[in-house]
């Protein structure tokens, strides 16, 4: 494990992959190397080409891409010059790969033990009752429940968040060198996350194992690289050592990675009468099942955003939906505007289905892809205002104009336009009913951080200007400061904490909201090791992290 | 202003559907003309054919093509090619009619299924569970064994089982579109259940649906060429491709080789409506299902 | 295995259930006879008196649920009724045309299905392994052009060439008893081969579609990228995986030879049940062409049935219950 040895490099890097008989460059002219023991976080946003750059590193390409130049040099030895044999010798071996949705990428058909010692047993590295003893011992350095016996389970029988972790072990079975991590948190609860992050970094520490780490989170990758390396379509945009990039980004681009956590809304001072209230909702999916609502309450003041923060599991878009119209509660009561909110869609007349407005959080499912951009908005207006004609395509450009899009996209399709512009013309649909209250639910979610500013910043504008109130689903902390007046913290089915943003971001919290807001990624490098010297190392805490991972849902 | 945006869509539909077929592969175009001469053939099959579809010319069975026969007579001693025109006609009108009742019952079914779900679902759904128990050709044996063999009895016993299959895929394709959040949105609009299924269903499901029509019409083109070489499909003297080969079969123990020409009218059209259905399902939609 | 058993009873169950439906179709068939049925059957000599006893031996005078009963009463102890063919002088059990003519059946399907099966199975997995390679698209182009022409024009092809041109089999296959195993075996060569082309395209494509689908999920690159070595990826990680959809494609295929069989026989005289189904057709009698298709479908139910518990047998997540 000695400090300078260059163990990976990779030079001049070019792969392409094939889209409609044309080849289009993924990573363009690359350049990477990664000494013994050192941690990289690659960082970028969708079609950055992290994980293709991240395969190249095992001399793997996806099936429909090539390489089209570059040297993959590991330890010495030219990847992309060996034979095949050679190369599929090296993985798992000595280079391994954790992928993001561990639930798709273990067999469904082994258990999960068989699979941990697949490679050392095949390649007569250890023997079967060795290969073992091993993996049963750093399933217990991963901190995962029952490490004797976890590994006879089946892939669907265990959580995401110890997959997750049995994955890394498997990938450090065979004592590899080097270990790419491919998003391996992004598909988890934050809650779940960082007790991932601090057994995937105890574990790579201490046996000084290189790796290649990456994610589109900043946040997370500072707790866990030595060195950052930011990629944008497919090129190098900037590189440094975590410290330096955290706090002298050289490149615009790299800045806007966090442009979420830049926002903040400014405490309202004026009052606001209620727009919708909430009492004493219970839900439940049929008889005899679990409560997914329980006795829920909370209050939508008008012209004002109330945020609704939870995570997997917690009830919070089945509120949303019960408020749409689309469930309906067990029992409990709905106040709109102060009257009684029927709670069935059919009871609703088209005065009441305006006023309140569901936008769904995929805009790909949400927009008919058979209807151009003008259609899907002029709908709303058709239905409600009776709008035909002249009158409804002048609407419908002033609408185009507010979500910044313009009349010219009137005439596209959804796949003609990007993931963003989806979003917009989506909450488009929303905005050309004139609602008073409109549910979001998860609406930047998918999206990257820059487009996501984008569109947090169009709804306090048109907050600003319309006084729609919103009823704003996420499980993002980093977004409901950007945009929440009030928040409603959810965990499964109830509620834990109200109060305005001010009130649930400063001391004292209720436990969970503690737990929630401690455990999202912070952009410090020390953030992890803070929060952990605070809380107690993972292995004290397994016997909590074993039941809040019991309890979610992710598999 | 209405009128022109209509127009305007038109237009880049248009544009497209034209660059669509411009790129068509070249096995494409030439089943695209083959479709074609099949469908002028059997439009015009009086004015084509030299003699009458039943009329008796020669009063030599199976005479040797050549001469006024361009391919010999049959057995009767009826001019083979007029028959292979009329036969042209009465096969494909019969499959065509059957194909559209069946795609007609079919896809309203499966549509209402998806949307209704529930009981309206399960009831449907269950019924064509059963009809689809028994193989399609065996049933169909049953059913003309009661019925009789007669034209319109064909037709519709064919497109009553076959309608089951037209179910199931209008059902599935509909349900994946059901599922959507745009449905969703519509719904939360008040809009109709008709308004949804025309306007927001429909052109999603449409491109199956016709790439369906084309395989449903092969396979009720097959069927009924199949029960008419087995003698209980269209019956004499109306002219028809499986009947000839049928009645043509016996001399192919002698070397000759006359059944193989309605045999290969048959696979000719069936293979060229499959290369087009195959060409349209691989651009016209994401939906390609492998079959 | 608790959810596991339940799920195999409820298919069983299922597959029952739909046995009684055809069977009570199937049995509906006397019901929907046109009125001169008897006497079209017992031809110009009948007299009102013999089809008023025609009509009452039938039982149609008797209400349809008991006769129902007695009729399933009767299949059940192997009495599948009287043929109408040339009953008013020699009445013949159906039992005893249908029966023989089942054995002559089962051996064709059984023979095309040992011969079939294997060559579909290994040229999938071929067209699988080598996908959109120029091995790929002849196997596509050819399976998908047998598929969609007639099942005759296969047959009289094969004719043509293996009976006319080079007389190397007979165009007929006409079965008696006391044959040995090597002349029958002679003498089905060319039904078989017919019925093998139209099988193992269907076969073949389906497995082809089996297999790319289980080769592209992200375990499959998992187990790549973890240094497995390539015939280990196949039989290791995914042809447990790709057990249930294969069945599926044997049984769907084996259902399809039910069928596929009728054609097949008529072309090449084979005294089997799909022959004589058709001559019961065209003579319209009833209760062979009854028999011909209960056992039709209960062969294609009870092959899809065995399908359908092979893939379940074989999910993992129903095998090892959360």
């Amino acid at each position: 494990m000695s400090g300078d040895e260059t163990l990976l490099d990779i030079r001049d890097m070019r792969i392409e992959g094939e889209s409609d008989g044309q080849w289009n460059v993924l990573v363009d002219g690359v350049d990477l190397t990664l000494k013994r023991g050192e941690v990289l976080g690659l960082v970028g946003e969708s079609g950055a080409g992290k994980s293709t750059l991240g395969l190249a590193a095992l001399g793997y390409v996806r099936p429909g891409c090539r390489i089209a130049s570059g040297d993959i040099i590991f330890d010495g030895q030219d990847l992309l010059r060996l034979s095949d044999a050679e190369r599929c010798g090296l993985r798992g071996h000595r280079i391994s790969y954790v992928a993001q949705s561990a639930a798709a990428s273990f067999n469904p058909a082994h258990a999960l033990l068989r699979q941990t010692i697949e490679t050392a047993v095949q390649r007569r590295l250890m023997n079967a009752g060795a290969a073992r003893k091993k993996a049963v011992e750093q399933f217990r350095e991963l901190s995962l429940p029952d490490p004797e016996t976890i590994g006879r389970r089946y892939p669907h029988q265990v959580s995401g968040g110890q997959l997750q972790r049995v994955m890394t072990a498997m990938a450090m079975h065979c004592g590899p060198d080097l270990i790419v991590f491919d998003e391996p948190t992004t598909a988890l609860d934050v809650t779940t996350q960082i007790d991932v992050l601090a057994s995937i970094r105890e574990a790579v520490e201490a046996q000084g194992i290189a790796a290649i780490y990456i994610t589109h989170d900043l946040a997370v990758v500072a707790q866990m690289a030595h060195r950052i390396m930011v990629l944008r379509h497919g090129k190098v945009v900037e590189e440094a050592s975590t410290q330096r990039m955290l706090d002298a980004p050289q490149n615009e681009y790299t800045r806007s990675l966090w442009a979420v956590r830049e926002l903040a809304k400014p405490e309202e001072t004026t009052p606001s009468s209620p727009l919708l209230t909430i009492e004493g909702l219970d839900f439940s999916y049929g008889k005899g099942f679990v409560k997914a609502l329980d006795n829920v309450a909370l209050t939508v003041p008008r012209g004002r955003t109330l945020a609704v923060v939870g995570e997997s599991g917690s009830g919070k878009s089945t509120l949303g939906r019960i408020v749409a119209g689309l469930n309906v509660p067990t029992s409990g009561r709905l106040t709109f505007d102060g009257a009684a909110l029927p709670p069935r869609l059919e009871h609703r007349n088209k005065d009441l289905l305006r006023r309140i407005q569901l936008v769904h959080q995929s805009a790909d499912t949400a927009l008919n892809p058979r209807h151009t951009v003008r259609e899907i908005i002029a709908r709303p207006l058709e239905v409600f205002f009776d709008l035909r004609g002249e009158a409804c395509d002048r609407r419908t450009d002033e609408l185009l104009d507010m979500i910044e899009l313009g009349p010219r996209f009137a005439t596209r399709l959804p796949s003609e336009l990007s993931g963003g512009q989806k979003q917009r013309v989506n909450i488009a649909r929303g905005i050309a009913a004139g609602p008073e209250l409109m549910i979001c639910d998860e609406v930047t979610s998918a999206l990257d951080q820059l487009v996501q500013e984008g569109i947090l910043k169009m709804l306090l504008g048109l907050q600003a200007s319309l006084g729609v109130s919103y009823f704003f689903i996420t499980h993002d902390i980093s977004t409901v400061r950007a945009i929440a007046d009030e928040v409603v913290v959810m965990h499964r089915g109830k509620v834990v904490e109200v109060g305005s943003q001010r009130e649930i971001f400063a001391p004292p919290h209720e436990a969970y909201t503690e737990l929630l807001l401690g455990s999202a990624p912070q952009m410090r490098a020390d953030w992890l090791t803070e929060f952990l010297a605070e809380r107690g190392p993972v292995a004290r805490q397994h016997a909590q992290s074993t039941e809040r991972n019991g309890g979610s849902t992710h598999v | 202003m209405r009128a022109d945006l209509a127009t305007k869509t038109a237009d880049t539909s248009v544009r497209r559907r034209s660059k669509l077929l411009a790129a068509a592969p070249f096995a494409a175009r030439v089943a695209a003309v083959i479709v074609l001469i099949y469908l002028l053939v059997a439009l015009f099959a009086p004015l084509l054919a030299p003699f009458g579809e039943g009329e008796v010319v020669s009063e030599i069975p199976y005479a040797p093509p050549g001469g006024a026969f361009l391919l010999g007579t049959d057995q009767l001693g009826r001019d083979q090619f007029s028959r292979l025109i009329y036969g042209a006609r009465n096969s494909m009108g019969i499959a065509l009619a059957t194909t559209a009742i069946s795609f007609t019952l079919g896809s309203l079914f499966g549509i209402i299924a998806a949307t209704r779900r529930g009981w309206v679902d399960q009831a449907i759904s269950r019924f064509v569970d059963v009809i689809m128990a028994i193989p399609q050709l065996i049933f169909a044996l049953i059913l003309l064994s009661i019925a009789g063999s007669s034209i319109p009895n064909l037709i519709i016993i064919i497109a009553l089982l076959d309608s089951t299959r037209v179910f199931r895929v209008a059902r599935s394709v509909a349900m994946n579109v059901v599922a959507m959040d745009f449905i969703e949105a519509a719904r939360l609009r008040g809009e109709g259940l008709v308004w949804i299924i025309r306007r927001e269903i429909l052109p999603n499901i449409l491109p199956t649906l016709v790439a369906e029509f084309g395989l449903r019409f092969c396979f009720a083109f097959l069927t009924i060429s199949a029960l008419s070489f087995l003698g209980l499909g269209i019956q004499p003297p109306t002219a028809d491709w499986g009947s000839m080969v049928r009645e043509a079969s016996p001399l192919i123990a002698y070397g000759k080789m006359s059944l193989f020409i309605p045999a290969v009218a048959i696979a000719v059209l069936t293979i060229s409506v499959n290369l087009l259905v195959d060409w349209f399902l691989d651009k016209a939609s994401g939906l390609r299902n492998e079959r | 295995m608790h959810a596991l058993g339940r799920t195999i009873l409820y298919r069983l169950v299922l597959g029952l259930f739909s046995i009684l439906a055809v069977s009570v179709v199937v049995f509906s068939a006397l019901e929907f006879l046109p009125g001169d049925f008897a006497a079209s059957v017992l031809g110009r000599s009948a007299t009102p008196e013999t089809v008023a006893a025609f009509r009452q031996e039938l039982g149609l005078d008797l209400p349809p649920v008991q006769r129902y009963l007695a009729w399933i009463g009767g299949l059940l102890h192997g009495d599948l009724g009287t043929s109408f063919a040339g009953r008013a002088y020699t009445p013949r059990p159906v039992a005893d045309i249908v029966l023989p003519r089942l054995g002559n059946t089962l051996f064709l399907a059984a023979v095309t299905a040992a011969l079939a099966t294997p060559i579909a199975l290994f040229l999938g997995l071929l067209a699988a392994l080598y996908r959109n390679s120029r091995f790929d698209r002849l196997v596509n182009a050819l399976t998908l052009s047998t598929i969609a022409i007639p099942e005759f024009l296969v047959a009289y092809l094969i004719i043509l060439v293996l009976a006319v041109k080079f007389p190397l089999f007979y165009s007929m296959s006409s079965l008696s008893p006391g044959m040995t195993l090597a002349e029958k075996l002679y003498l089905v060569a060319l039904p078989v081969l017919t019925l093998s082309f139209v099988i193992v395209a269907h076969m073949m494509r389906m497995t082809r579609a089996a297999i790319i689908g289980v080769l592209s999920s992200p375990y499959i690159e998992m187990a790549r990228l973890k240094g497995t070595r390539p015939w280990h990826v196949i039989f290791r990680h995914a042809l447990p995986n790709a057990l249930g959809p294969i069945v599926n494609v044997i049984a769907f295929s084996l259902a399809y030879l039910v069928v596929g069989v009728v054609v097949i026989e008529v072309v090449f005289v084979y005294p089997g049940i799909g022959q004589t189904m058709v001559d019961a057709v065209r003579n319209r009698d009833i209760p062979v062409v009854q028999a011909c298709t209960l056992i039709f479908a209960v062969t294609y139910i009870t092959l899809n049935l065995v399908a359908d518990i092979v893939a379940i047998a074989t999910n993992p997540r129903l095998l090892h219950a959360r």
